[in-house]
């Protein structure tokens, strides 16, 4: 189903244009990291490119094979839990998306598993600690089989220890042939997952580059000043 | 002094021994409002919930007279009712005015609202936590809503039993449209009423102390039941 392609995207709220005529494209492939400020839009433009906001004004098309709105998953920045055990949040998703029943809970079991939950899956998932919830959303996302998976800054309310495991578990999803697009503000994660940066500054896309070229020689002021501040010369 | 303490022992001696007028009352009282309970759920928790997740004209005008009906006064619903029932009223082929029928329709209409609006609110304010996953994993509004009843559950039975202690402790409506007829429609309150002004003061006194209790019990069993849903479920 891939390529998404964004043409002259526009999103605004009251009249106040949060993301500024965004065209581009997301393609099989390479992690794409969406890189920028506070309040620079990358949330808003992630949520727009998942089907949860729709464009004030331009378009967002899935260009490839296959149903764009199904073979997607999404895990936010706050994990949402449903108020039943692990195990159950993984199984819901997979009642939505249609799963025979008697296969739900194999696969529940599965990903919860791979993302070491085992020992908790009975426990109700509102009372696991922050890594471990955004660890279930992983888990609730990664048993949909997912094209493309989108990450709003999967580990900016975790701790070091937790942002790895979760990391581990972006890159065994990715491993698995799916597709990973991400926002972060975080250089270093920006560094050890991304692959191509997108850089938003104030709703518009000022940067694509390559993530190598974009850390040594950012092409737009807006991506420099951006490293500058981050990592300050001493 | 000395006669409120005979009247208060005559009254304990009525309860322990299981007084059969007394029994009768009781039971009267209990299958009214909890048939008048149950149907307000049936139709008051789906209602809250749509209004909840729904977005529709008149939506914000629906809510405020929902909410506005929650303070209805008992004696205006059983004048509305009675007028609907009796003889020349447009519902008064049922011939169901002055008998039990009749009450658990006066109570249902008061308590409706009571379901309904404090439903929606609990719902709601689950909706816009639950929001953007259920629609990201493909949930339409019916199976949203149907997701916040199960998920509010233990904060929907202490509005369930906030209804019932209403409709218990309530006694315009059903004296209007019941009649307080002895052996028939007679309950708690009216009872209370009319034994008072009659200066059988230990009946009244028993039927008082078992309403208290039994609306005492019925808070602190929302209590608990809450308490223990949050250490459980968070």
């Amino acid at each position: 189903m891939l390529p998404l392609v964004l043409d002259q995207v526009s999103f605004a709220v009251d009249g106040r244009k949060i993301i500024d005529r965004v065209s581009m494209e997301i393609t099989e492939g390479p992690r794409t990291v969406i890189l920028g400020s506070n309040g620079a839009g990358k949330s808003v433009l992630m949520r727009l490119c998942h089907g949860l906001f729709a464009p004030t004004s331009g378009s967002i098309t899935w260009r490839g094979q296959g149903n764009g709105r199904k073979r997607q998953a999404m895990v936010f920045q706050r994990p949402v839990m449903l108020r039943r055990s692990a195990l159950a949040n993984v199984v819901y998703g997979l009642k939505l998306a249609g799963i025979a029943p008697g296969e739900r809970e194999l696969r529940a079991r599965d990903v919860i598993d791979a993302v070491g939950l085992a020992g908790v899956s009975e426990r109700p998932a509102r009372v696991l600690s922050g890594g471990e919830q955004q660890k279930l959303a992983l888990a609730r996302a990664w048993a949909l089989g997912p094209e493309v998976l989108f990450l709003d800054e999967p580990t900016a309310n975790l701790d070091p220890g937790a942002t790895r495991e979760v990391e581990t578990i972006i890159g065994q999803i990715r491993a698995g042939g799916t597709k990973i697009v991400m926002t972060t503000h975080s250089l270093g994660q920006a560094r050890r997952l991304g692959d191509e940066i997108l850089f938003l500054s104030q709703g518009r896309l000022v940067e694509r580059s390559e993530a190598d070229r974009f850390f040594r020689q950012p092409a737009s002021t807006e991506g420099a000043a951006f490293l500058r501040e981050e990592l300050p010369q001493i | 002094m000395h006669e409120t303490l005979i009247s208060l022992s005559e009254a304990g001696r009525l309860i322990v021994g299981v007084d059969p007028k007394l029994a009768e009352i009781v039971l009267l009282s209990l299958r009214v409002s909890l048939t008048a309970v149950v149907i307000a759920c049936v139709l008051g928790l789906p209602l809250g919930a749509a209004i909840a997740v729904g977005r529709f004209p008149g939506r914000q005008a629906l809510i405020v007279v929902l909410n506005a009906l929650m303070g209805l006064p008992p004696v205006v619903v059983g004048l509305l009712v009675y007028l609907m029932l009796s003889r020349a009223g447009p519902l008064g082929e049922f011939g169901i005015l002055f008998t039990p029928a009749a009450m658990v329709v006066a109570q249902t209409i008061l308590i409706l609202p009571i379901v309904a609006a404090l439903s929606r609110q609990v719902i709601e304010d689950a909706w816009q936590e639950y929001r953007e996953l259920l629609r990201s994993l493909g949930a339409g509004l019916v199976t949203s809503a149907l997701t916040l009843l199960w998920d509010t559950r233990f904060s929907l039975v202490t509005i369930v039993l906030a209804g019932f202690g209403r409709a218990a402790a309530e006694v315009g409506a059903v004296m209007i449209v019941g009649g307080n007829i002895d052996g028939v429609t007679r309950v708690m309150t009216t009872a209370i009423a009319l034994e008072t002004s009659k200066g059988d003061l230990p009946l009244a006194l028993g039927l008082g102390i078992i309403l208290i209790t039994l609306v005492l019990a019925l808070n602190a069993g929302a209590y608990w039941v809450k308490e223990a849903a949050q250490r459980r479920y968070g």
